[in-house]
């Protein structure tokens, strides 16, 4: 018998000596069909409200603007005010915005090792947490928000959820199939590894800055 | 990883008289245990949520069959490659055969207790190919040659004049002062790595039943970076990591980073269902999960069983006396605390961990903060219980309780001993009111701490005098 067969029969037998204690009940197919919600925490209030300060309390920063033509400018204020290069690598469905207009070069492909400042979308955005999702797939690199030093995110207001729950009703109906990738990324990369001591910039981006639009 | 909790006794002595260790304790010791207090209070409803997740691995327990070949169907459906290990040899052996038929030639390496129990590094190691861990703990220790002492802050136990001295020497560069410089210059020095290692390797917090996916969850981004930039992704994981669905990973996102952390989320959660797709642009062509079988079962069927809810936060061994003050080396296997004086025996024999259970003042710290309710105390006291029917008992230790049994058992002999007892020890601990000394069973107890001295009289004589009176 293959080690698989052996573990199954294993878990089956192990199940029916040990005393299996089972409040939930019901056999595993229901679970997974019906994939029930469990007790959430009390949520109520403003939902931007909520993921605006959760977003600060994880260390990212925070701009709105009003429509998508407008991110060029609140890019260009970021950078600016950061000083940092007015240059970056940004997922395809930002390359026609006007650029020029706010004098930064961009370039439209995934990130490589040098690249300073990385521009995404996200698929939506958590209020609870103030968290970020990214899913990987066609014209969205994982290397954008991951490897520049600076990970700027665009997130559409009306794609801002309450819960994780919320997020995963969300990508059911309207993606299926997960992708390779999603990824719920929560402020810049961290670590207190050294005396509890807590630096920003372990191995991904040192800054997060998110750009809510309206329309 | 080689057990060494047999040496529990003489290696936790050691450790506390060992200044550093104790040092670095001391300074860890409430960081995890304030922030977790914190984010818990901020829920209104978190014992609800807690109850929810212990029901939740209960029933997953219930149909670990059924979940686990779900999960796989669902794996293999998006292309990931399952592999089963009943043994630490034969996981090993399949990472290195994945590697060479790749051949890999550098490994990335993304924390990974299953890992550590099998000892993959050496073997790996052992087969010519290079592996690099990548999150900073881990990093540390692997180039001091050290094992992790906490199963989240695997370095807890460095002071930052270690790391400095350690890195200063393997890097040879300039010493370094500062916890951000040498957290910056790790960044520097692995960066390369990521971008040209052939494999990753990372653990799995989660496999989710639903999807087939796998989940780590890290605050580094080594996790998203050991995912996404090798041409082969290995994650290893064990039987009992299963959850139903993405709901219920939900819920134990709200539990698992409060718990370890004190975080409301860990930075980067990431959840990986197969290998690189045709449209995708970034992401390994070929992506292996390993399922390890080594002790779960058993357990499974044991009176133990709860021990298997564990979503290894680390905030039983935060918050226990023992650990803070011994650190997680004494406890001479992966797992430290009191979780680990439960698997570490139960894994690996009760013979071969016989102090473990002992380890603990079943103060039930740990058993309140389990974010799984995971019964702590009352599985120690059952491996106790097993330690005495299985005759694993020193002889003066069993002769002590059958003393006590008898005397404790016939209340007229009680009352004299124990009025003698109060009497001497008033004697013997004089002005101070502390016994500093105590002979035979009791000398290794005053060892490291005083016993407060009895006051004279027992509670018995002093209730009896307090009837009389008000009777009177």
């Amino acid at each position: 018998m293959s080690a698989r067969e052996n573990i199954l029969a294993r878990i089956r037998s192990a199940n029916k000596t040990g005393k299996a204690s089972d409040v939930i009940g019901g056999s595993a197919a229901d679970r997974l069909t019906s994939s029930p919600i469990s007790p959430i925490p009390d949520l109520t209030g403003n939902v931007t409200d909520r993921f605006k300060q959760r977003c600060e309390d994880a260390a990212s920063t925070l701009d709105e603007v009003y429509q998508m033509e407008d991110v060029p400018k609140a890019v260009s204020r970021y950078l600016t005010e950061k000083e940092l290069p007015m240059s970056l690598v940004c997922w395809p469905e930002f390359k026609n915005l006007s650029w020029s207009e706010s004098n930064i070069q961009f370039e439209s492909r995934g990130a490589i090792g040098d690249d300073k400042v990385g521009l995404t979308g996200s698929y939506c955005a958590v209020a609870e947490t103030g968290t970020l999702v990214l899913l990987s797939g066609q014209d969205h690199h994982a290397t954008t928000s991951l490897l520049p030093e600076t990970h700027i995110a665009v997130v559409r207001r009306d794609r801002i959820l309450k819960t994780m729950e919320e997020a995963w009703r969300l990508m059911r109906s309207e993606v299926g199939l997960l992708p390779r990738q999603v990824a719920f990324i929560s402020g810049p990369s961290r670590t207190a590894d050294i005396e509890m001591t807590l630096v920003y910039g372990a191995h991904g981006p040192f800054r997060v800055h998110v750009i809510v639009v309206d329309q | 990883m080689e057990i060494t909790s047999q040496d529990f006794k003489a290696v936790s002595s050691a450790k506390l008289k060992d200044e550093k260790l104790q040092k670095a304790l001391f300074q860890a010791k409430d960081g995890f245990v304030v922030s977790r207090a914190k984010v818990v209070k901020e829920l209104d409803n978190f014992e609800a949520i807690r109850q929810a997740a212990s029901d939740v691995r209960d029933h997953c327990l219930a149909h670990l069959d059924e979940y686990l070949e779900a999960w796989e169907s669902r794996a293999q459906a998006a292309g990931t490659i399952v592999h089963w290990a009943e043994s630490y040899e034969e996981l090993n052996a399949i990472v290195v055969k994945i590697a060479q038929d790749n051949r890999v030639k550098k490994i990335i390496k993304s924390k990974s207790m299953v890992g550590e129990e099998t000892g993959l590094n050496e073997y790996v190691e052992g087969h010519g190919i290079e592996v690099k861990e990548t999150d900073l703990g881990e990093y540390i220790i692997q180039q001091a040659g050290e094992h992790p002492s906490h199963i989240i802050a695997p370095a807890t136990h460095k002071s930052k004049e270690d790391v400095s001295e350690l890195f200063a020497k393997k890097h040879d560069r300039p010493r370094l002062e500062d916890a951000e410089k040498l957290t910056h210059e790790a960044r520097e020095i692995l960066r390369p790595h990521f971008l040209d290692a052939d494999m990753g390797i990372t653990g799995a917090n989660f496999m989710i039943a639903e999807t087939g996916s796998t989940v780590i969850v890290t605050n580094e981004g080594n996790g998203r970076m050991t995912t996404t930039m090798p041409r082969v992704h290995v994650a290893i994981s064990s039987i009992e990591k299963c959850i139903p669905t993405l709901d219920d990973f939900a819920l134990m996102m709200r539990l698992l980073p409060r718990s370890a952390t004190g975080q409301v989320i860990s930075n980067y959660v990431s959840m990986t269902t197969g290998p690189k797709r045709n449209e995708d642009l970034d992401g390994p062509g070929e992506f292996h999960v390993i399922i390890l079988d080594v002790g779960r079962t058993r357990v499974l069927g044991s009176e133990l069983r709860e021990a298997l809810r564990c979503i290894r936060c680390g905030a039983c061994m935060n918050h226990c006396p023992v650990y803070q003050n011994v650190g997680g080396h004494a406890y001479g296997w992966v797992y430290p605390g009191p979780i680990g004086s439960v698997l570490t025996p139960a894994y690996n024999g009760l013979e071969n961990a016989i102090d473990l259970p002992n380890a603990a003042t079943l103060c039930n710290q740990c058993g309140v903060v389990c974010p799984v309710k995971i019964p702590l105390p009352d599985l120690m006291r059952k491996l106790r219980e097993k330690q005495y029917e299985k005759n694993l008992k020193s002889k003066t230790e069993k002769w002590s309780l059958k003393v006590w049994a008898y005397v404790a058992t016939r209340p007229k002999i009680y009352s004299m001993v124990t009025r003698v007892m109060a009497r001497a020890g008033k004697i013997v601990g004089g002005n101070s009111g502390r016994i500093r000394k105590m002979i035979f069973a009791g000398q290794d107890w005053t060892k490291h701490r005083d016993l407060p001295s009895p006051r004279g009289r027992t509670f018995r004589d002093i209730y009896l005098n307090s009837k009389k009176i008000n009777k009177g």
